[in-house]
């Protein structure tokens, strides 16, 4: 195929067209998928989620910016953004705004920003994200930045996806009850309160380092006879301290840059930390697992759904509908009763 | 839902130094509303960034909103650069305040349509549509 030839050596157009055919999941895009696959597992995947408005564009934009010019003796990388923004659930278009927020990285050949839209997918990334990933990877970009759809509480994937995720908050969010909550603030390698120069700044950095504490505690304090008694934990005294990560929280202001360099840092030293402890591998297996797990359940439904008649479905779903059927039985008489043709 | 479904991909960008980014912003909700996905880059673009942005996303169709009076400048800039970077086949649109007398001259040297104040939306969505579907599968 000729345009993976050309991917590989660099040319942008071939690039970014080979991404659209990876998003329309055609079959071009899933041969040069495959061919390009050898080529991949170089970069860095770098995960940025948080609610609507906390600032993740900003802050992509100010990361991007930091990579391709890092202090003095580091050699500016190659980087590659995927935004993915949410697609209507009614019409199925969407307003892809993230670029907006991205203007002083134009210009600059070592830059590639491609935005997406999620495509009716929930878990905050487009079911085509990983694929895109995997072309920018095989390209030679040795960073990739994928900035979430504005994600809540459950919006996960990420986690899956990267090998480092910041979860991006901002001031006066919510109280201490959503910093315990389950699902977000869990998947966070490196925590960032962004706009740090707003009120409440305070709160916010208490309610997370409370729920850290609880997560990863370093050292209990316990109420003994009225005076308080610090007893290390385990974890502190251990030998292999250093292979445990507690989520550092860092406070940032994209719009001037401000803690951006030190998010740097972090991200630097979270990488380190995977290489030491093999979790980079770990992690790039459980990544695979989950791609392969995915591509197995859609394609026999697929498969399955491409051998039975639309008589047959159409049947079984009346029979839905008049409650002579539950849905589990009619999931049942569609499996057991065999696809017909 | 079907997995290999084709989006029609627009760039909205406003060149030029003016900052009245309204009409920009309804075509792009208009054309969302209609199933495009639409990447919206703001204000103040230069044509290079919107030949840039254009070629990142692998778009059909730019459209361009120009109220300063500067399109004479920035529509053939751009045009000129998409052709520079392979992208021939991407269509041009333009709205804005455009004198009869420089419509001639947009539409020659490759400006698909252009559109003045007070045009509808459905107008617009049809003739991206239409533009777009036409294009010889490339």
């Amino acid at each position: 195929m000729a345009s993976v030839r050309e991917v590989l050596s660099g040319d942008r157009l071939s690039l970014a067209r080979l991404l659209s055919q990876i998003e329309n999941d055609t079959i071009e895009g899933r041969a040069a998928l495959s061919e390009l696959f050898p080529h991949t597992g170089n970069a860095h995947l770098i995960g940025v989620t948080g609610a609507p408005g906390t600032g993740k564009s900003s802050l992509v934009n100010q990361l991007a910016h930091h990579f391709r010019h890092p202090p003095e003796s580091i050699p500016p990388r190659r980087v590659a953004i995927v935004a993915v923004d949410p697609s209507s659930p009614f019409s199925g278009g969407a307003v892809l705004g993230d670029r907006v927020r991205m203007r002083d990285l134009a210009g600059d050949p070592g830059i590639f920003i491609r935005s997406m839209a999620s495509r009716g997918s929930l878990g905050g990334l487009a079911r085509t994200t990983s694929g895109v990933v995997q072309a920018f990877d095989a390209a030679g970009f040795e960073i990739i930045l994928i900035e979430t759809v504005g994600a809540g509480q459950a919006e996960v994937d990420i986690a899956r996806l990267a090998h480092t995720t910041l979860v991006v908050e901002a001031p006066g969010l919510g109280d201490d009850i959503q910093a315990i909550k389950a699902g977000i603030l869990e998947i966070a390698d490196i925590l960032v309160i962004n706009k740090a120069d707003r009120t409440g700044v305070e709160n916010t950095e208490r309610a997370l380092r409370t729920m850290l504490d609880l997560a990863h505690p370093i050292q209990r304090v316990y109420r003994h006879h009225g005076s308080l008694e610090v007893v290390p934990s385990s974890i502190a005294e251990s030998p292999q301290e250093e292979s445990v990560w507690i989520p550092p929280i860092q406070k940032t202001i994209a719009l001037d840059g401000t803690g951006v360099q030190e998010l740097g840092d972090q991200i630097a030293r979270h990488k380190a930390h995977l290489e030491k402890t093999g979790e980079w591998e770990s992690r790039g297996r459980t990544r695979l697992q989950a791609e392969l797990d995915n591509l197995l359940q859609n394609t026999l439904v697929n498969r399955w759904r491409d051998s039975l008649s639309p008589e047959r479905y159409q049947e079984i779903f009346e029979q839905l509908i008049e409650r002579n059927l539950s849905p589990r039985q009619a999931v049942d008489a569609l499996l057991n009763g065999g696809p017909r043709r | 839902m079907s997995q290999t479904e084709r989006k029609i991909r627009v760039l909205i960008a406003k060149p030029g130094l003016d900052g009245h980014d309204r009409g920009a912003k309804v075509v792009a909700r208009a054309l969302r509303d209609a199933g495009m996905e639409v990447i919206y880059t703001g204000l103040r673009q230069t044509p290079e960034m919107i030949a840039e942005a254009a070629l990142q996303e692998d778009v059909d169709v730019v459209g361009l909103s120009v109220l300063s009076g500067a399109h004479m400048a920035l529509a053939p800039r751009v045009i000129e650069l998409l052709e520079a970077n392979g992208q021939d086949h991407v269509k041009v649109f333009l709205g804005g305040i455009i004198p009869d007398e420089d419509v001639g001259k947009l539409k020659e040297i490759g400006v698909a349509r252009i559109y003045g104040p007070g045009t509808l939306t459905d107008e617009i969505v049809g003739d991206i549509r239409k533009g777009v579907l036409e294009e010889v599968a490339r």
